[in-house]
């Protein structure tokens, strides 16, 4: 099927594969944002080995790859903000600084777990840093950050709400519904759309007639940007400026970051063989590495090399591998949690 | 002669019926893809084209409204829907559109639109991926609700289904892909005709179950038998509108029952059953309280442990009926 190429170089897995064009001042979150990206990625590379070697049974989306996403929107926000995910989160829990033991005792199903083992990978809540849930039926936290945006706006400190999701999500009524509403409302939500090109096994050749998602949020009055999502600077600054608007004067903003899922849609495999152009298409993609590029940059202004890089790594992966064992040691939830926690407890 | 499984029987009904009815065409999330729906449609693209058999955008909304407006121009369209839970976007169309249609516009407007959902759970997959909620459906007048719980069923039921002038949602369970039997070739069956089953006869307790859980009660009876425990079986296959008949003779014969469910218990499908029982058959040929074995009133849960705890198991038919039938170890109280 033809489609318009609205994202232009963005969806062309050959560009983009350059060290990132580092700002010429306030560097200094650079180096912390990179450590975030590689604790996302070891996380997951973790957590899909687990998943592999049939330690973590629950369905785990991981969002290798797409890393700078969170990482650059993170930057700005503040834990009184209320941050929405979807089935793909662990990225935006841990950009947010959620914490390692919880997320893998929450995939393990452990009572202290970020949702007390009663929700596992794809429902993830982490109130202490803003996170109010993730979950894994498209779209449906769209309208509910609308909502929080709404809530903010009534208490009228400044806080914004973010609603992550995928370009699939962009095929629901309420993704219309909810853009429409917080632009007649003016609500301060920022909308974060991540996207991949896929939803499951479809590129979105096969399920829009263009191929960026943006002009959604155009048609609903809704100022829009387009960024490199593997370009942790350039989520960065656009959600800075965004967020930094959106606090003195409400109103809603739709960032598309394009980027690219290096597992399969569910799982730790590669999924070659499903999509269209994914085989081919892959490989060139892992060039347009968030990681690796910020990284080279750091290096060429000499705030990095390799050495520091390798520290972080080690480092990181020691976390991963001591949040882990801890994790496994912890108990699971009681069994009456099979009852009592599904109301409130009378007073 | 050869055995075929549930997932390959449903196949066989989409072969059938793409093949001998050109004005079916099936659309839905997951059709082109070799994961979504199981070993259920694998390759149909291929061989009847992508115009017949169409991967969708996630629009479950819009999909199944769509569905039911090349319904009402002469097509039979069979909406997939790979989960239950992500049905329910689509659920004005299908409860407040679909279900009222032929009623509201004086009875003569023909329907023909089937909606496949797909009971899908376990594995951890919490709250958001394992509902199964025939029971809200079946709460529906002018919406037929037809659950298949063996291969030859999946099959015909499918076609019975598509070849249906009403909405109807067929319900297929993922853990029965993998049973398997002789089904013999396509069978056209007028769905109006076709109601509950016996599958089993027994004196000393009524088993009735429908899809995943009336296997769980021929599992169990089997089980039963060995210890002396005689089962009716009663496989219920068509949930709305339902036809208590042949429950209600059985029960007066044995004087006990058991409902198994998949579904919650309140306002769930097994108080159904038990209501139509209290209500028609006279106390004096009851023997024990009637029971239901049904999830637990809660969510699903994602942690194993509870996930555990939470379906309902073969051994938990087999202790519930003995429980009912009086019986205590291996001999009569
Ligand atoms: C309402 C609903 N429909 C379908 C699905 C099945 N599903 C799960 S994730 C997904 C893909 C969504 O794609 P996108 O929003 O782009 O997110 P990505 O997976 O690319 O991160 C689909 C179709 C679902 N979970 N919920
Ligand atoms: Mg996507």
């Amino acid at each position: 099927m033809e489609i318009s190429a609205d994202l232009g170089t963005l969806a062309d897995s050959r560009q983009h594969h350059a060290p990132l064009e580092l700002p010429k001042q306030n560097r200094s979150w650079l180096p912390g944002a990179l450590r975030r990206m590689v604790l996302i990625r070891t996380a997951e590379d973790h957590i899909g080995q687990m998943v592999t070697a049939g330690k973590i049974r629950c369905p785990c989306h991981l969002a290798i790859g797409q890393e700078a996403v969170a990482v650059g929107v993170s930057k700005s926000l503040r834990p009184t903000d209320r941050i929405f995910g979807a089935h793909r989160s662990h990225s935006h829990y841990l950009a947010l600084g959620g914490s390692l033991r919880a997320l893998m005792a929450e995939v393990l199903g452990k009572d202290t777990g970020a949702s007390r083992g009663m929700g596992g990978s794809m429902h993830l809540i982490d109130l202490e840093h803003g996170l109010r849930g993730t979950v894994p039926i498209v779209g449906s936290t769209i309208p509910i950050a609308t909502g929080a945006a709404l809530a903010a706006k009534m208490d009228g400190k400044g806080d914004i709400a973010v609603s992550y999701f995928g370009d699939g999500a962009t095929e629901e009524g309420v993704f219309h519904e909810s853009m429409n509403l917080a632009a007649t409302l003016r609500l301060p939500v920022l909308f974060v759309c991540e996207n991949n090109l896929f939803s499951s096994h479809l590129h979105i050749s096969l399920r829009q007639p263009r191929d960026s998602v943006a002009r959604y949020a155009t048609a609903h009055d809704i100022p829009a940007v387009r960024v490199d999502g593997n370009d942790v600077v350039a989520v960065a600054s656009a959600a800075d400026e965004a967020i930094e608007r959106m606090r003195r004067e409400p109103g809603p903003f739709f960032i598309e970051a394009v980027t690219y899922r290096w597992r399969g849609h569910v799982g730790p495999r590669d999924d070659e063989d499903v999509g269209v152009r994914r085989k081919d298409d892959l490989v060139v993609w892992r060039k347009r590495d968030p990681v690796q590029r910020l990284y080279e940059a750091l290096r060429e202004a000499g705030d990095a090399d390799s050495a520091s890089l390798e520290l972080i790594e080690r480092e990181v992966l020691a976390e991963v591998a001591f949040a882990w064992a801890q994790a496994e040691q912890d108990p699971f939830p009681p069994p009456e949690s099979l009852l009592s926690r599904v109301y409130g407890r009378p007073s | 002669m050869a055995l075929t499984s549930y997932g390959v029987a449903i196949r066989e009904g989409f072969e059938h019926l793409l093949s001998y009815h050109p004005k079916v065409f099936t659309i839905g999330q997951g059709l082109w893809s070799p994961w979504y729906v199981g070993n259920t449609m694998t390759d149909l693209e291929q061989q009847f084209g992508k115009a017949r058999v169409i991967d969708t955008p996630v629009s479950e909304l819009a999909t199944t409204g769509a569905a039911l407006g090349a319904a009402l121009c002469g097509y039979r369209p069979i909406v997939i829907h790979p989960r239950v839970d992500f049905m329910l976007l689509a659920v004005d169309q299908l409860v407040t559109q679909a279900a009222k249609w032929r009623y509201m516009f004086g009875g003569d407007v023909a329907v023909p639109l089937t909606v496949r959902a797909i009971i899908n759970r376990g594995g951890e997959q919490g709250a958001q991926h394992s509902q199964a909620l025939h029971s809200w459906f079946a709460h529906i007048p002018g919406l037929r609700v037809v659950m298949p719980a063996s291969a030859r069923d999946a099959r015909d039921l499918l076609i019975a289904s598509v070849l249906c002038d009403d909405p109807v949602l067929y319900v297929d369970d993922r853990w029965l892909y993998g049973i398997e039997e002789e089904i013999g070739p396509p069978v056209e069956l007028d769905l109006a005709w076709e109601g509950p089953k016996l599958t089993r006869s027994g004196g000393d307790l009524t088993l009735v179950g429908a899809g995943h859980s009336a296997w769980l009660c021929s599992e169990a009876a089997r089980a039963l038998a060995e210890d002396g425990v005689s089962c009716d079986v009663i496989d219920v296959r068509v949930l709305n509108p339902f036809d208590a008949t042949l429950i209600l003779d059985s029960v007066k014969r044995t004087g006990r029952l058991l409902a198994v469910d998949g579904d919650w218990a309140t306002c769930g499908f097994a108080a159904e059953i038990l209501a139509r029982v209290a209500e028609e058959v006279p106390p004096s040929l009851l023997r024990a309280p009637s029971r239901r074995l049904t999830l637990p009133d809660a969510p699903a849960p994602t942690s194993g442990p509870l996930e555990r705890s939470y379906y309902t198991t073969v051994g938990d038919v087999i202790a519930a009926a003995r429980q009912i039938a009086g019986v205590r170890g291996d001999s009569w109280e």
